[in-house]
């Protein structure tokens, strides 16, 4: 099955209703295992036990990212492309990029009170991570305002792709601005600065919730799919009932045709 | 074996448990998304509105 294939929203339900319980199953075996490995990992000579945050913690902020990568490239599927899956994709992700931008902060706000002493502090990684958060719920917000899915894919693309630049920003806060937060010790030049006892558990729930993600976003793919068949099949329906009132009321007299076309 | 977590335990058990929480939250969401819109086809099935091809919207392919 190509990706032109997966175009086809039909063949993409086909699709993920034979991936989904994998990946499901994957997800919590990783899940399960990264947790383990998480409640073994070693007392940090400095942090004690406040560096286990740190595996929950730095997945979710990954993700944070991650997942607006993936819906900037959805929207360029949109734009450019116009697939017609990818504005599907895109408004799927928001919500789950939502959700571990939420963890990211909460868990790092956490983490904060009692390295640094305080729940927050305005710097440039923190500020721009929870401008990220806002953009996931402006997102979402316009989503929801606008009816036609296809007019609201097209200004949810634009604005993703601007919110994009904010990526750059959040990676690299920590080298161009004097930040509280500590700069990069996982991917940087000259290799992770972590001990392998902190860094495989890392790399291990990394994956987890990397799995949990493309389950959860293919799930909700195909719930917006079937939503917009609903509605496509609900338009019918009350241009049924429109078209025989009309024709009850004598100006027409054909029947409506039961067969509409959907998503 | 009883995990020592140290004076900070509370931050890291708070932090675990909200991971769960908002982790539930987001499956709970599409789960109950998933039978909400097969249960809102299968009712327009049975009404008589169905696809142009034919097939019922609900099951695919």
């Amino acid at each position: 099955m190509s990706l032109i294939d997966l175009a086809n929203p039909t063949r993409f339900l086909a699709l993920t209703a034979r991936v989904l319980p994998w990946l499901a199953a994957a997800t919590v075996i990783m899940l399960a295992i990264g947790l383990y490995q998480s409640a073994n990992a070693p007392d940090d000579y400095q942090q004690g036990a406040t560096v286990k945050i740190m595996f929950i913690h730095v997945p979710n902020a990954w993700l944070s990212m991650f997942v607006w990568a993936v819906m900037s490239i959805a929207s360029l599927g949109t734009l450019v492309w116009r697939h017609p899956l990818a504005d599907v994709a895109a408004k799927a992700a928001a919500p789950i990029g939502a959700a571990f931008t939420f963890l990211a902060l909460l868990t790092g706000s956490l983490w904060g009170r009692p390295m640094w002493g305080t729940y927050w502090e305005w710097d440039a990684r923190l500020t721009s991570v929870l401008i990220l958060f806002l953009m996931y719920l402006g997102l979402m917000a316009l989503w929801r305002a606008v009816d036609d899915p296809s007019r609201a894919a097209r200004a949810a693309a634009v604005l993703t792709l601007v919110g994009a630049i904010n990526l750059p920003i959040i990676k690299f806060s920590v080298d161009w601005w004097n930040t509280l937060h500590q700069p990069a010790s996982v991917m940087r030049i000259g290799g992770s600065a972590l001990d392998k006892s902190f860094l495989i558990p890392l790399l291990v729930m990394a994956i987890a919730f990397t799995l949990l993600f493309v389950t959860l976003h293919l799930a909700a793919m195909r719930n917006e799919i079937l939503r917009r068949r609903v509605r496509s099949l609900q338009m019918m329906q009350a241009s049924r009932a429109a078209f025989s009132s009309e024709a009850g009321s004598g100006s027409r007299g054909q029947n409506a045709s039961n067969e509409v076309g959907a998503a | 074996m009883i995990m020592s977590l140290g004076p900070y335990a509370s931050f890291i058990v708070t932090s675990y448990a909200a991971a769960a929480v908002v982790v539930a939250i987001l499956v709970g969401w599409i789960v109950l998304d998933y039978r909400n819109q097969t249960q809102r086809l299968r009712e327009l099935d049975r009404s008589g509105i169905t696809r142009r091809s034919g097939r019922s919207a609900v099951d695919a392919p």
